[in-house]
């Protein structure tokens, strides 16, 4: 029930804050805020498992597979914005600007795969190592 | 002649036509249909329908799965034949569901669909079905809408009087049709009254994984078992099963079974035997039968045979076997709501028989009985009849329950059902239906609380009732209105197979339960893989293992080669999505067997064996994704001798 509720809350929360063009930058999705700490080396062996087994098929980091390439995707979106795309892909390609541009551009739709929040963190922090070598 | 006029023209015929029709309407004459028909039926787009019906596919072997009140075709879910559309039967993770004593069989005739129950109500768990010719139950889980479990019935032929189970699921219960020897051997068939026997066979169902285990069988008189259901309220603890051929004939049994004026229904207190047998009685008989289950961790089904039965005789359970005799050549055994009364369909009958289970219970314990059959006693008529519904029409096959204290009754040879009152059996209330119905449905009604809104007429013969498709026509079912005093048929719609039984429930004590992917982290089929990354090819010996995952837009590996002529190539497909409704199928050039149809998570296997070299390519066969038809890969198949080794890759050549 209580999510039911929320729903309309968060859509008009969504709606509000797009509507306002103040954090179009986050994306659109569950996630609102991260605080990024220092690097966390566990997470991101918990977040390679995941990327292995789920995101593999259509990413790799040095070059365009189905989808683009992931290296200095920490230097071009906010961490909000990259785990809203994991958790939220269909909406995401849908409404979010930049998200609506690599669709055109790829023209597959991603696909969400059953991760959690905390698994998307931890993508993220995996793809932080990434970006650091 | 202007526009206008000829509009007036017409208004004025329209009206005569009106006029005439209802001139000439006579009282039983149909198809009238009520001007809100269609919004009873109409489900706008993207809505769903109020209840689901799981319909017997007959012949086809299967279930079929619609929406009411739209008749829409939901889902055909394979159970006891083959499906080349998603390879069931074909794959090699479900060839053993098909597996029989009798060796693999790709199809039979199903007969009943017959949902758990929980206090005498459905419970939208599982759907029990029975397969007719090659006796065996299907258990399907209504969760992924797939058969889980298959059991053979030893013993038995023309498995008809099944699935019905007991009001808290405890059995599930298979009656004999044709009786057989038992244990079957080689007899001459004039010898059928010494040495042929119908079984009833009591299956406990597991509570928590619904598997079914066959507790005991009861070796009764080789008499055709037709159909059954379990009491419930005051009558919880019996089980009634209709017979017909109590001439015991074998032979033109159209007129020879016919002979007598009563047959009857077999009265078994199956709690009382279930008492007995905990305390040791019956005996193990030998027998051979298969118990097949499928694993949707392992995505893998196994058959196992098992090698002994238990049974009983007559004699063994004293007190708890009665024949009650029920005009004239029995099919439907159909108990109410309440318990209290039980409802035998007499095809050949001209009266409708309704026992009263108080008095039943009476008559045994003052011994009314009119002699006995191989020891089991028979009351008399007088002492358990509640009623007969007079002239209710011509050949009662079927009966179900409203909650309303109606039953309704499916007329064979009249082409009509007819509405009843339980506790006065009088008529009040026919409607045509077109033609020839068999079995009837309405949701919940063989149960304690039926929900009394639609009923829906299986027709046996379609005739002029859609577009003629040669001389082969789809089944017909009709959808009728029971919510008010008077029947109302509200809408046609073709079926799968030719419907036997069937039941329907609330849609949202199915939909809450439905799942939408299989998780891959929890994907434990041995050849399955978790990642893009594990895909590889491997041979052993002349078998060559593909591991193989299918994500949009492209399987993995997409270029093999190193297979050679002769091989058995297993192509292990797994499907690397997480979304809903995110299939991936597989086949490849000359393959001489189905395709695959992986949904997401899962993982199936195809076995192909190439016969001459070439390239042979092979493709997704669902359209995926706008990249679909680049979903593909090629195969290298190389001479028996050649030198060629295993190799494999993708995303090569760009």
């Amino acid at each position: 029930m209580k999510t039911l509720v929320l729903i309309p809350v968060l859509l008009f929360a969504v709606l509000f804050a797009a509507g306002c063009g103040s954090d179009e930058e986050i994306g659109i999705g569950p996630v609102k805020k991260v605080t990024l700490g220092a690097f966390d080396k566990s997470l991101s062996e918990k977040g390679r498992t995941i990327f292995d087994q789920k995101c593999v098929a259509c990413h790799k980091f040095d070059s365009k597979l189905v989808g683009p390439p992931l290296k200095g995707v920490t230097q071009r979106r906010k961490p909000e914005w990259i785990m809203n795309m994991i958790l939220n892909p269909e909406q995401m390609t849908k409404e979010d600007v930049a998200a609506k541009q690599l669709f055109g551009q790829y023209l597959t739709q991603m696909t969400f795969q059953n991760v959690s929040e905390d698994d998307a963190r931890s993508i993220l922090e995996y793809f932080r190592l990434v970006d650091s070598n | 002649m202007d526009k206008k006029s000829i509009k007036g023209l017409f208004v004025l015929l329209l009206t005569c036509l009106v006029i005439f029709a209802g001139c000439g309407k006579s009282k039983n004459k149909g198809p009238l249909v009520e001007s809100d028909a269609p919004s009873k039926v109409y489900v706008e787009p993207g809505k769903y329908d109020e209840f689901y019906a799981f319909v017997s596919g007959g012949f086809s072997g299967q279930l079929a799965v619609y929406g009411l009140p739209s008749g829409r075709l939901l889902r055909v879910v394979p159970v006891f034949s083959q499906n080349p559309e998603n390879g069931w039967g074909y794959t090699e993770e479900t060839k053993p569901m098909l597996n029989t004593s009798y060796g693999f069989v790709p199809w039979d005739d199903s007969h009943h669909s017959e949902l758990s129950m929980k206090d005498g109500v459905p419970d939208g768990r599982w759907l029990f079905i029975n397969g007719n010719n090659t006796p065996r139950i299907a258990r399907v889980n209504l969760s992924t809408f797939r058969t889980e479990e298959i059991i053979e019935i030893p013993n038995s032929a023309g498995n008809h009087s099944s699935p019905f189970v007991t009001p808290g699921t405890e059995y599930v219960v298979a009656g004999t049709r044709f009786s057989i020897p038992v244990e079957n051997r080689d007899v001459p068939i004039e010898s059928y009254k010494e040495n042929f026997k119908g079984t009833l066979s009591f299956l406990k169902v597991n509570p928590s994984s619904g598997e079914m285990d066959i507790a005991f069988q009861l070796i009764t008189p080789g008499f055709d078992y037709d159909l059954s259901h379990a009491g419930k309220g005051p009558s919880d603890g019996w089980f009634f099963f209709s017979c017909y051929n109590s001439e015991q004939s074998y032979s033109l049994l159209e007129v020879n079974a016919s002979q007598k004026d009563k047959d009857f229904i077999l009265a078994v207190n199956w709690k009382k035997i279930e008492e007995l047998v905990a305390k040791g009685v019956g005996k193990e008989m030998a027998a051979s039968y298969v118990h097949n289950v499928y694993d949707d961790k392992k995505h893998s089904g196994t058959s196992e045979t098992r090698k002994s039965v238990k049974v009983l005789y007559p004699n063994d359970v004293e007190g708890a076997l009665y024949y009650m005799p029920c005009p004239k050549s029995p099919h439907g055994a159909d108990v109410d709501p309440t318990g209290e009364f039980i409802v035998g369909g007499g095809k050949l009958a001209t009266v409708i028989p309704v026992f009263s289970f108080s008095k039943m219970t009476k008559a045994i314990n003052e011994k009314k009985f009119d002699g006995d059959v191989e020891g089991i006693p028979v009351l008399k008529y007088e002492e358990v009849l509640a009623g007969e519904v007079q002239q209710p029409g011509l050949g009662p096959l079927h009966t179900e329950f409203d909650d309303k204290g109606y039953a309704y009754t499916s007329m064979f040879v009249s082409s009509e059902i007819v509405k009843w009152k339980v506790d006065t059996r009088e008529v009040v209330d026919r409607l045509p239906v077109y033609y020839s119905v068999g079995h009837l449905l309405i949701p919940g009604g063989d149960s304690k609380k039926p929900w009394g809104k639609y009923l829906v007429s299986m027709n046996k013969i379609t005739k002029d009732r859609f577009l003629p498709t040669g001389p082969e026509l789809s089944q017909s079912s009709q959808l009728i209105d029971i919510s008010g005093d008077k029947m109302k048929l509200l809408l046609d719609f073709p079926t799968v197979g030719e419907p036997h039984y069937a039941q329907a429930i609330p849609a949202d004590l199915i939909s809450k339960n439905s799942l939408k992917i299989f998780k891959i982290e929890e994907n434990a089929h041995p050849y399955g893989i978790k990642s893009e990354k594990d895909a590889r090819v491997e041979r052993k010996g002349n078998e060559v293992h593909v591991y193989m995952s299918a994500i949009r837009s492209h399987l993995t590996p997409d270029n093999i080669e190193g297979v050679k002529v002769g091989d058995d190539v297993y192509f292990h497909m797994t499907n690397l999505e997480q979304d809903w409704d995110i299939p991936h199928g597989f086949t490849i050039m000359g393959n001489q067997n189905s395709e695959l149809l992986v949904m997401p998570g899962e993982t199936c296997t195809i076995k192909w064996t190439p016969k001459a070299p070439g390239i042979y390519p092979y493709y997704c066969t669902d359209f995926c994704s706008a990249l679909h038809q680049e979903m593909q890969g090629y195969m290298r198949v190389s001479d028996k001798n050649s030198s060629v080794q295993i190799k494999f890759n993708s995303n090569q050549g760009k």
